[in-house]
């Protein structure tokens, strides 16, 4: 039954994650983002100290646990209560956010090909110990869109897995190859021959030789979260550091990397909500300092430019709001959301960069000014129109859906 | 708690509304846009759905059905892919029915509602809009000034729909202007009454199908008991939210039956020797078609929800409305894009969707959930 209420559990839930954002992301924002490569290890304490008391919640789709007949299932919620926090986090610091200590996209990828046991065996250290990173590395100088160039090679040496190749682009790269005990998720190909098939996920552990962080980019925002470039020399792993299986199949490994966007996608969507919300809470509040009543429901043509300006970018951040909701509400109740998830990452990522923009207009000289968050939440949002799937690359997916097109016939 | 689920019988809803969008108003569309005639016997098969005797209490012979305006949404977007125009005539007897229904006293309801239970299409309207650019809901100008026991009407109304074959007629006026919606009231006027005119049939851009007239008022002299709800009056905020629910929702509606139509010719039709929809140029047009109409149809949806809710849902169905009122638009306009000259000819129905669509934001509270 349709229904678009959060009920009274939930929304107490947010307000503390609220106020997460207000006290602990809030105040550091800006000093974050003017001292890129300083590292806020006041905060990173706290949010692991405060993640280790939440509840694990896990994203996707729940393959693992098989239904207890003798109890009425519960809805399962995790992924709709995932895209709410993080709309609830970004609201306070997209950058930050992407910095919590966590599994992270690296998590992601265990989640979505490892077996079991891997599961059990890697993510249990984000319960314990010391603040710890994982990160995920598909992106390569040469390619980002085209997932199957993979260029990086792991080749099977006795009991190890050798993994060369250059990564770029990590987010939380540093954090986890070398600032923690954490791991990344490499990306490589067993069978260059074989194409997307042959690209298989692999757990690289912080400080194995052979893995080294060469450097740490300089960006346009969300510069408190390191976007690190990795290099994979003669790097050895394990055998059993390959996530599934190492099976080259015709549908293979490829699915999981896609299986991983079906859940991260809706993510970076509420990524871009959390950021809109917060440049258009500060509009709402600042217009009404100043007397500009928004009038809702009288004629259109009586509207004033501001109040048209300030409409649109409400109902875009709402519409991009409600896609999002359905694409991780479609992963908790079971259906296959490649579209939805790519709609909802198409319709944010573009909408938040457009109402950011629309922000710092509205807000003239005071807009553009490094003296509120503004422009620097203009400066974040556009991370979202690019990773996890360029605004194109989404389009192109949701093309393919709708017109049954395979990737041959459209790319 | 989240959910975007319809309810089984939403579903069951939704399929025969859009079958009957589907297999029997569209062929009917074109012929209506260029005769101005909608075929009367597609419109008494309509009436069968029992979309406005179903709202109608038992009482009084209609289905008693508890109305939701999520439910109302569903079967205005069919309706809507079916053809704007038929849609609208359709369901135009809601405009006086609904509202006497919600709001109306007891005497108003034995009195009118009847004649909504009945076998055959019971034609009525309501007269909400004024011919002037800034027209806005909450400044009527149509005037309705207390005289004795009664009231005074003067002024103009447009795009009234079914006026001329409609005995009854809700009128909303304003009874005390400096109050915005809260000054508005509606009085149940009958066509014949001394002081109304009703003119020559409105030739509009699109809606051909639908007739439409303005109306005028010249010192129309009405009763007390003519004025919805006695005493107690009207929500007219709450009519026009539910307007604006419905108008979104037949402009989502029109939004699918455009992209469904360029998205089938996009496959078809080859240049340089191949399909068209196999160019990202096209392609993402059909994507970003796409991805509005969901849009769109969510944000009708969490509108509709509040009201359902009890809310009063003025700023998600205005934003909604409005919302529509571009995406319409900009997708419609898409449709004949993507179709290039063949488009613009009156053969596909594409060049009728884009001038139907224009109306969205010329239009506002003659349709209703
Ligand atoms: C801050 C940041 C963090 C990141 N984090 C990670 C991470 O943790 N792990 C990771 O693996 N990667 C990460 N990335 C990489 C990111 O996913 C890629 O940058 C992204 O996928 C785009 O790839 P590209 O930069 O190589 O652009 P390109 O692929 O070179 O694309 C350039 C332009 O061409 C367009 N384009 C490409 N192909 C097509 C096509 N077929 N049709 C139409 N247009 C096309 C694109 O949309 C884009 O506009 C990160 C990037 C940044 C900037």
């Amino acid at each position: 039954m349709i229904d678009f209420e959060l009920e009274p559990q939930v929304l107490n839930q947010l307000k503390m994650y609220h106020m997460v954002s207000e006290q602990m992301m809030r105040p550091i924002s800006r000093d974050c983002d003017e001292h890129e490569h300083q590292k806020p290890t006041q905060f990173y304490e706290s949010m692991w100290a405060a993640s280790a008391a939440a509840a694990d919640i896990q994203i996707g789709h729940d393959k693992s646990k098989k239904p207890d007949a003798s109890k009425p299932a519960a809805p399962r919620r995790a992924n709709l209560l995932t895209v709410l926090s993080t709309e609830e986090l970004c609201w306070g610091d997209a950058g930050l956010y992407l910095s919590t200590p966590n599994p992270g996209l690296g998590g992601a990828a265990v989640m979505a090909a490892g077996t079991p046991d891997q599961k059990e065996r890697f993510l249990k250290r984000f319960k314990e110990g010391k603040p710890k990173w994982g990160a995920m590395a598909i992106t390569e100088p040469g390619f980002g869109s085209d997932s199957s160039a993979v260029a990086t090679t792991a080749t099977r040496d006795g009991d190890n897995w050798v993994l060369d190749g250059t990564k770029i682009f990590v987010t939380a790269g540093q954090m986890a190859a070398e600032k923690s005990d954490g791991f990344v998720v490499v990306w490589a190909t067993v069978d260059r021959s074989a194409g997307r098939a042959g690209i298989k996920p692999f757990i690289v552990e912080h400080n194995t030789p052979g893995m080294s962080v060469t450097r740490v980019e300089n960006k346009l925002g969300i510069r408190a979260s390191d976007t690190a470039m990795i290099v994979l020399d003669n790097c050895r792993i394990p055998l059993d550091q390959i996530l599934g299986s190492a099976e080259v199949r015709k549908e293979g490994g490829f699915k999981d990397v896609m299986a991983t966007f079906d859940a991260t996608r809706p993510i970076v969507a509420a990524m871009a909500l959390g950021v809109g919300r917060a440049a258009l809470d500060f509009v709402r509040d600042f217009l009404k300092q100043q007397n500009v009543a928004i009038r809702y429901g009288i004629s259109p043509r009586r509207l004033t430019a501001v109040e048209r300006d300030f409409m649109e970018m409400e109902v875009q951040l709402q519409a991009a709001r409600l896609l999002t909701w359905r694409a991780a509400w479609m992963l908790d109740t079971g259906k296959r959301n490649s579209l939805e998830a790519s709609m909802a990452k198409a319709k944010a990522g573009l909408a938040v960069t457009l109402i950011t923009q629309k922000a710092v207009e509205l807000l003239g000289p005071l807009g553009y000014s490094r003296k509120i968050l503004v422009e620097k939440w203009m400066r974040d949002a556009k991370i979202n129109d690019i990773f996890e799937g360029t605004q194109q690359i989404n389009m192109i997916i949701i093309a393919r859906r709708i017109l049954n097109y395979s990737s041959k016939e459209l790319n | 708690m989240i959910d975007f689920e319809l309810s089984e019988e939403q579903q069951m809803i939704r399929d025969s509304v859009g079958a009957f969008a589907r297999d029997e108003i569209r062929p009917a569309a074109r012929p209506a846009d260029e005769s101005g005639a909608i075929p009367a016997p597609l419109v008494a098969k309509a009436w069968q759905f029992g979309f406005v005797s179903g709202a109608i209490p038992e009482k009084f012979g209609g289905g008693g059905d508890a109305r939701s305006a999520v439910t109302g949404a569903i079967v205005a977007e069919e309706l809507g892919f079916g053809d704007l125009s038929i849609a609208i005539h359709v369901l135009a007897p809601r405009l006086f029915a609904y509202p006497i229904v919600d709001m109306g006293t007891d005497d108003q309801r034995a009195k009118y509602l009847k004649r909504f239970s009945g076998a055959d299409f019971a034609a009525a309207t309501a007269a909400v809009m004024e011919p002037r650019f800034d027209f806005d809901l909450s400044a009527l100008q149509v005037s309705a000034r207390r005289d004795g026991g009664g009231f005074v009407l003067n002024g103009a109304k447009c795009y009234v729909p079914l006026a001329a074959e409609s005995d009854s007629m809700l009128v909303y006026a304003a009874t005390d202007a400096a109050k915005g919606f809260a000054g508005v009231d509606g009085f149940i006027v009958p066509r014949a009454a001394a002081g109304v005119t009703v003119s020559e049939r409105e030739k509009n851009m699109g809606l051909k199908a639908l007739a439409t007239y303005e109306l005028t008022l010249k010192d129309c002299r009405v009763g007390a008991d003519a004025r919805v709800g006695g005493d107690k009056g009207i929500d007219f905020s709450r009519l026009m939210s539910q307007s604006r629910v419905a108008f979104a929702a037949l402009g989502v509606g029109v939004m699918n039956a455009a992209f469904e139509y360029a998205r089938d010719y996009a496959k078809e039709r080859k240049a340089f020797g191949v399909p068209i929809a196999t160019k990202q140029a096209i392609a993402f047009i059909l994507a970003d078609m796409a991805i509005e109409i969901d849009a769109a149809r969510l944000l009708v949806w969490e509108a509709a929800f509040k009201l359902d809710k009890g809310g009063d849902g003025l700023r998600e169905s205005y934003l909604a409305k409005n919302y529509v009122a571009q995406s319409a638009l900009k997708l419609t306009d898409n449709g004949v894009q993507v179709l290039g000259g063949h488009g613009y000819i009156r053969e596909h129905p594409v060049e009728m969707w884009l001038r139907n669509a224009r109306g969205f934001s010329a239009i506002d509270g003659i349709a209703t959930v």
